[in-house]
């Protein structure tokens, strides 16, 4: 398959023209990281963007960064540190599910799947930090929407659009993104041996808390070890100590915490982050969850009852990470049918291709939504250029 | 009504208002229609009072069936559709037109469900921002968008117009506090989107919808997410003899990893303005002021502000006053909060709403007001200083034609201003009517053209709102309205 490596945004909008005359689809990628995710793409070329490479705008005292789409997140994080700011959605590489060198995981990737680890509860996913997107249509032509200042309402609003769209809609330029201080340290709450309802409710008082909990999860037991459940607290030194103190004391219904402070709560809280509570994923098939928090212990319950399933909660136990075997449908039916009964929405984020071109990989739409998706996919890329059918078929 | 054009009237949509109106009552009932002239005379305008426009008949459907059947109607009638919050728009969102039928939502009101453990509050969209905090506040929770006009505005108009407020720079605006909405298209589907959990599937519709101005639907139920309350939250005010200095120092404060919930920044006129109105004991000797305030336990709150204080202090702050009660506190704020009304009592104005990169700040205060004397009109700064989203308020005289014409050219230089410096021309109050033909400064045609669209796969007659947000000229060719029989 051959293999387009432009190196400026006009190069891309060529390279789609061209794809266009030939009715050639494209599979775009940055990194090549992320490839294994979604459903898979019947594509005559490759549009790589790694050639957009390196950060265009930083102003820390504006809390502003913009980068081209194919900048490593390593180099935009290093950027930010020495900074002393960080992007605040904490984005997951998720190599551990699509292989692949983590070094390399590109920030368009990050938008075009919209992925955010633990901090996501408190500081919101990666569609909410973005503020400006630049991005090449199927018709080959760049379009911008928001910028570089954080509040913005003049348009429609694209960039949302853009982010979890998966390259259907556009091959991503450029970024610009909201990025916040980093804290002075951070320190984590550790609670043992609660069962799942116990540990919902825990992780659900101590966010309905003042004292603003910033990650909440909760790793089942499993191999002799108990289950534990965290909430992370971030701010300054003085901060920490009053702070975790005061949760711990309003949480005692819950048991006494242990605290991890410093770098030990923070290589736990990387460690969520890329799914290692999930243990070895190689033959499973992963599934990401996301439900009310109240309503996720049926919704595991349900999965866990029918399938020989590894699981956790993160997000205040709103996300359900999911590792099943890679057979069949994958527990498709299974995980679809709890879902439906608890509300939210599931998606297969890892499984073997044949698998993610049999089930559907995204949560079905109801038709009118359907219908919306399609005609918007018409208004970006009329004759399906860019990623057909990543997400849904036909789209 | 100044120089601003108005897409052409239907004449044979106002041929046809007796059966419009009739057919109206009889989905919401003969009540909660209004078509007599006085009753109609309270929708001409909205917030941006210099236009207004009598429409042809104003239905306030009481629920999302009603608002389905109800734009289901107008669509096969070939109507226009005006949604309405509470009307406060400042950019003309809500502006009728003769031949339109405003749909209002302040009937939906009610808080459907109250869920504190998942942190999520279900709301009809005719009920007011401060409402939604009010069904909480006993709980110890708030919901966090808090625009100015917090007390009338509806949640439906929040998300038509994205709304933030002065505490966003910590909470971010309404797209980051929303998780769910039941939408009415024009031809009356009712979609459901997002719910009670994170990152709805599917392409971003709820954040297509936020700031959408009433382009694409209307809104009529929201779930939204509610935060628990601070321990506690205290300001500090500081003065400064020139803009440069407070800017830098809002400048300073960030750049050492200190995040407030609100800065927010008064220049002098604005100052006196306020401090007549409200007798804050602001001081009325300096050029700029910021109030800046953070939250946390008491210790904490100390420890933060003798930061922001140093900080200040460093970049040439010489009034300095830190909240010590409650009532300090509130009297900070109460000049702020009652900027926009102490501003009405002594002339009319127009509210300019464009956001800059923050580093930008001092030389666009010295531009505007050059902007502003130029056209020979006094203006007033208060704004959003640690988001950069400004609103100056530029003075003039609503009855003297002259002056208001002189007003919107200048508001137009300011909001141009913005665009060149890298910013853009709406913050938070939305393009509406008022910024619909300066959209041409921010985007290009190939920008604009994706986004109408957009417009047109959810709007194909371009009866949603059709007279703003988009300029007139480049609109896609939609057709003629289908053809009807006079009544």
């Amino acid at each position: 398959m051959a293999d387009l490596h432009p190196g400026d945004e006009a190069s891309v909008e060529e390279a789609v023209r061209a794809a266009r005359s030939k009715a050639e689809p494209l599979e775009i990628s940055g990194g090549g990281t992320k490839r294994g995710y979604g459903r898979p793409v019947q594509a005559g070329a490759t549009l790589s963007l790694s050639g957009l490479n390196g950060i265009t705008l930083y102003e820390p005292s504006e809390l502003v960064i913009a980068a081209k789409a194919g900048t490593p997140l390593a180099e935009i994080e290093a950027k930010l540190a020495e900074g002393g700011q960080r992007l605040p959605f904490d984005p997951p590489r998720l190599n551990r599910l699509f292989g692949g060198d983590p070094d390399k995981a590109s920030i368009g990737a990050i938008v075009a799947c919209n992925l955010s680890g633990p901090r996501r509860i408190h500081a919101g996913a990666a569609r909410d930090s973005l503020i400006g997107v630049r991005l090449v249509n199927g018709r080959g032509e760049t379009v911008k929407s928001g910028g570089r200042v954080m509040k913005n309402v003049t348009g429609l609003d694209l960039v949302k659009l853009m982010s979890g769209a998966f390259g259907t809609l556009g091959a991503l330029t450029e970024v610009t993104f909201k990025v916040l201080p980093a804290p002075e340290t951070e320190a984590t709450l550790v609670f043992e041996g609660l069962d799942d309802r116990q540990a919902i409710a825990c992780l659900s008082d101590g966010l309905c808390s003042p004292w603003e909990v910033t990650a909440a999860a909760n790793l089942l037991g499993a191999g002799g070890e108990p289950a534990r459940t965290l909430m992370r607290l971030e701010g300054f030194e003085s901060q920490m100590a009053y702070r975790s103190k005061a949760l711990a004391e309003a949480l005692t219904g819950y048991g006494a915490a242990d605290v991890l402070r410093g770098a030990d709560s923070a290589a736990r809280w990387a460690a969520i982050g890329e799914l290692e509570p999930l243990g070895p994923v190689d033959g499973r098939a992963v599934w990401k969850v996301s439900t009310t928090p109240g309503a996720a212990p049926g919704v595991a319950a349900a999965i866990s009852n029918a399938i020989d399933a590894r699981l956790f909660y993160d997000w205040g136990g709103g996300l359900i990470w999911a590792s099943l075997p890679a057979q069949g449908d994958a527990g498709a039916a299974t995980v679809r049918a709890a879902v439906a009964s608890a509300g939210g929405h599931a998606t297969l984020a890892s499984a073997p291709d044949e698998i993610r071109a049999a089930v559907d990989v995204f949560e079905p739409q109801p038709e009118p939504v359907m219908a919306l998706t399609r005609k918007l996919k018409d208004t970006f890329d009329p004759d399906r250029i860019l990623n057909p059918g990543r997400m849904y078929a036909g789209v | 009504m100044s120089s601003l054009v108005l897409p052409d009237v239907d004449p044979t949509v106002l041929a046809r208002r007796d059966r419009i109106v009739t057919a109206l009552r009889g989905v919401v009932g003969d009540r909660w229609v209004i078509s007599d002239e006085d009753e109609l005379r309270a929708y001409e305008t909205d917030a941006l009072t210099a236009y207004r426009q009598m429409p042809l008949a104003v239905v306030l459907p009481g629920s999302t069936g009603e608002v389905s059947r109800v734009l289901a109607l107008l669509d096969e009638e070939g109507v226009k559709v005006i949604g309405r919050g509470a009307g406060t728009s400042l950019a003309g969102g809500a502006l009728p037109l003769a031949d339109s039928v405003v749909v209002g939502v302040s009937r939906m009101s009610r808080a459907l469900d109250i869920d504190t453990a998942n942190r999520t509050i279900r709301v009809e969209a005719g009920i007011t921002n401060l409402a939604v905090s009010g069904a909480v506040d006993h709980l110890g929770f708030f919901y966090a968008p808090d625009p100015s006009s917090q007390l009338a505005c509806t949640i439906a108009g929040n998300v038509g117009m994205n709304s933030g407020g002065a505490h966003c720079l910590k909470y971010g605006v309404t797209t980051n506090n929303l998780l769910g909405l039941t939408l009415v298209l024009m031809d009356g589907t009712v979609i459901e989107l997002g719910g009670q959990y994170l990152d709805a599937p599917g392409y971003d519709l709820l954040g297509l919808m936020t700031g959408s101005e009433g382009q694409l639907g209307l809104v009529t139920e929201a779930t939204l997410r509610i935060l628990p309350k601070a321990e506690g939250a205290r300001p500090v005010l500081v003065g400064f003899d020139s803009s440069a200095d407070a800017g830098a120092c809002v400048s300073d404060i960030i750049a050492q990893g200190l995040l407030p919930v609100a800065i927010e920044f008064m220049d002098k006129p604005a100052i006196h303005i306020c401090e007549d109105f409200a007798e804050a004991g602001y001081p009325l000797d300096v050029e700029a002021m910021l109030i800046i305030e953070v939250e946390g336990s008491q210790d904490e709150i100390a420890e933060q502000l003798e930061k922001i204080i140093a900080v200040a202090r460093d970049n040439g702050a010489r009034h300095v006053r830190e909240a010590t009660t409650a009532a300090e506190s509130a009297a900070i704020w109460k000049g702020r909060k009652s900027a926009f009304g102490a501003m009405g009592r002594i002339s009319d104005y127009m509210c300019m709403d464009g956001t800059i990169p923050t580093g930008r700040l001092p030389e666009v205060l010295v531009k505007i007001s050059e902007i502003c004397q130029s056209y020979g009109l006094g203006v007033a700064n208060i704004f959003h200083a640690g988001d950069g989203n400004l609103h100056p308020l530029v003075l003039y005289d609503v009855n003297d034609p002259v002056q208001l014409e002189k007003a919107e050219a200048c508001g137009a230089d300011i909001l141009k201003l913005c665009v060149e410096v890298g910013g853009c021309l709406t913050g938070e109050h939305g393009v509406g009517i008022e910024k619909r033909d300066l959209m041409v400064h921010q985007f290009n045609p190939t920008d604009l053209d994706q986004q109408m669209q957009i417009k047109t796969i959810f709007d194909p007659q371009w009866l949603l709102n059709p007279a703003k947000v988009f300029p007139l000229e480049g609109r896609p060719d939609v057709g003629k309205s289908r053809h009807h029989e006079a009544a």
